[in-house]
């Protein structure tokens, strides 16, 4: 049966590609962002019961993966004024068939994996094309913003796999989690904008020329 | 050929000129404006009939043959489609292939009668048509081996008649990505907006309209219809992705497959209207993405 979960599941990956589609840096904010709400309706539709453990999982992902870390990031790109186009080390078409590749590869391994009988079977290999995509965001993008993006991917993936354990996984533990995505984020935030008023520029590559 | 598929033919081959013409108008009221009337094919079809062609001295029997050749192999398309719901009127294992294969004779009858003219900008679109389709007909391939899988029927009848009804229930997460793949083809075989520019009066930017530069009057009209029963065949299939129609009677498949063909041409007044033409060298990454969508689809259903 298609569920809602398993709708969503998929917009998940669909939003992986548009990131790794698209040519403007607020266009993969705004994925991202999306992203994000998408996954915090997950919790909500996996639960056996609506439980406050939850409904409060829905609410403080949607919190900082939907509003705060966009918003933040947006405002990083104004601040910064960086160039709006994304400058991939890896073409859009290439990248777009690695990520079908890594799509392939993860139904391939979730396949295999040795996992107790989970109630939404499509979120391991949802959640592990996300992680490789994000990998491969934080790998061929060259700027900065796009690589605190690929980190964010990255985390996505790993918080949809710790959703197949969300019934035994304590509450606090969770809502830590994403308050270290949060500051980490923060922190390469306002690096990300200091190393643009140094060398005037979010050039990653450019770091490699800093010697003593 | 069953009256039902009989009767779903005649209609798609007579509402295929509005297409367009929705088309147009929803991208006028969005944007303000009051547009052409919706008929304005049809008027444009009947005035281009009764005028006389005019041949240059550079072209062969290659030109001419040509439009013939695109509103011929297009209409042999169109026996392949269950376009009532339930069977085609042509209809065997693996005519999947026949129909994508009519619709590349079209596509290449066209293109040398765009290149017979010498002329270096029909030269230009050619080429660029060319382009277009490499990166869509693999899209195209991977949607129909997407549905082959969702409904183990080989043939178009199969898999998008009964058999599909059947498979929503449990495919439907690849259906709806075949689906919206299949509606970014349409815009990019039919040289609609983010793609190609049906709009345009510029030649250095056209796709499509720059072949058809020299042609004229009824040959003119062969090709503009066909170019409207392109969409419809499309805008067809994406339908019939959509609506399975095999439960439904048969006249009632027909209003069905009607309105659904009008909305996707709204759909596509919509797009236009929301979007700027893509640089050329973005168009293949769009493509790319669509036929990573089927892709998507095809993992969801070997998994």
């Amino acid at each position: 049966m298609t569920t809602a979960s398993q709708i969503v599941l998929l917009l998940v990956v669909l939003t992986d590609f548009a990131v790794l589609g698209t040519t403007r840096m607020r266009t993969c904010i705004r994925a991202v962002a999306v992203q994000g709400f998408l996954l915090g309706t997950l919790p909500v539709l996996l639960a056996s019961q609506l439980s406050v453990h939850a409904v409060g999982l829905a609410v403080g992902t949607v919190a900082v993966k939907a509003v705060a870390l966009p918003w933040f990031l947006a405002w990083a790109i104004r601040e910064a004024s960086v160039r709006r186009e994304v400058e991939p080390l890896v073409g859009y078409i290439a990248s777009l068939l690695l990520g079908a590749a890594a799509l392939a590869l993860s139904f391939a391994i979730a396949a295999h994996l040795p996992l107790p009988a989970l109630k939404e079977p499509l979120i391991v290999p949802v959640s592990l094309a996300t992680l490789i995509i994000g990998l491969l965001v934080l790998v061929t993008r060259r700027k900065a913003i796009t690589q605190v993006l690929g980190y964010l991917m990255l985390e996505n993936g790993i918080y949809l796999f710790g959703l197949t354990q969300t019934e035994r996984v304590p509450f606090l533990l969770e809502i830590g989690v994403l308050l270290d995505v949060f500051v980490a984020v923060f922190i390469m935030g306002i690096v990300v904008f200091h190393i643009n008023r140094e060398f005037d520029s979010l050039d990653s590559a450019r770091l490699a020329e800093l010697k003593d | 050929m069953t009256p039902g598929a009989f009767a779903s033919l005649a209609a798609l081959l007579l509402v295929a000129p509005a297409l367009p013409g929705i088309a147009t108008k929803t991208k006028s009221v969005l944007t303000g404006r009051r547009g052409a009337p919706v008929l304005q094919l049809y008027y444009d079809l009947w005035k281009l009939v009764r005028k006389g062609v005019v041949y240059s001295t550079t072209t062969t029997w290659v030109f001419r043959v040509g439009p013939v050749v695109v509103l011929g192999s297009l209409l042999v398309a169109a026996l392949f489609l269950p376009l009532d719901g339930r069977a085609a009127p042509a209809h065997f294992a693996g005519d999947l292939v026949a129909f994508a294969a009519a619709l590349a004779l079209g596509r290449f009858a066209l293109v040398l009668a765009g290149l017979d003219t010498g002329s270096s900008f029909e030269g230009m679109g050619a080429s660029r048509e060319v382009t277009v389709a490499t990166f869509a007909e693999p899209a195209l391939f991977l949607c129909f081996i997407a549905l082959v899988l969702a409904t183990g029927d080989l043939s178009l009848s199969g898999m998008l008649g009964a058999p599909l009804a059947a498979a929503w229930p449990h495919a439907g997460a690849s259906l709806t990505l075949v689906g919206i793949s299949l509606f970014v083809l349409l815009l990019a075989e039919c040289s609609r907006v983010p793609i190609d520019d049906p709009a345009t009066h510029l030649e250095l930017t056209m796709i499509h309209e720059v072949i058809v530069l020299d042609h004229s009057g009824p040959d003119l009209a062969l090709i503009l219809y066909g170019s409207a029963l392109k969409l419809a065949l499309f805008g067809a299939l994406v339908v019939e992705v959509f609506v399975p129609r095999a439960a439904l009677a048969a006249p009632v498949a027909v209003v069905v497959l009607v309105a659904g063909l009008g909305a996707v041409a709204a759909g596509v007044g919509v797009v236009e209207s929301i979007m700027a033409r893509l640089r050329l060298d973005r168009v293949p990454q769009l493509l790319v993405g669509a036929s990573a969508l089927a892709l998507v689809g095809i993992i969801l259903l070997l998994r």
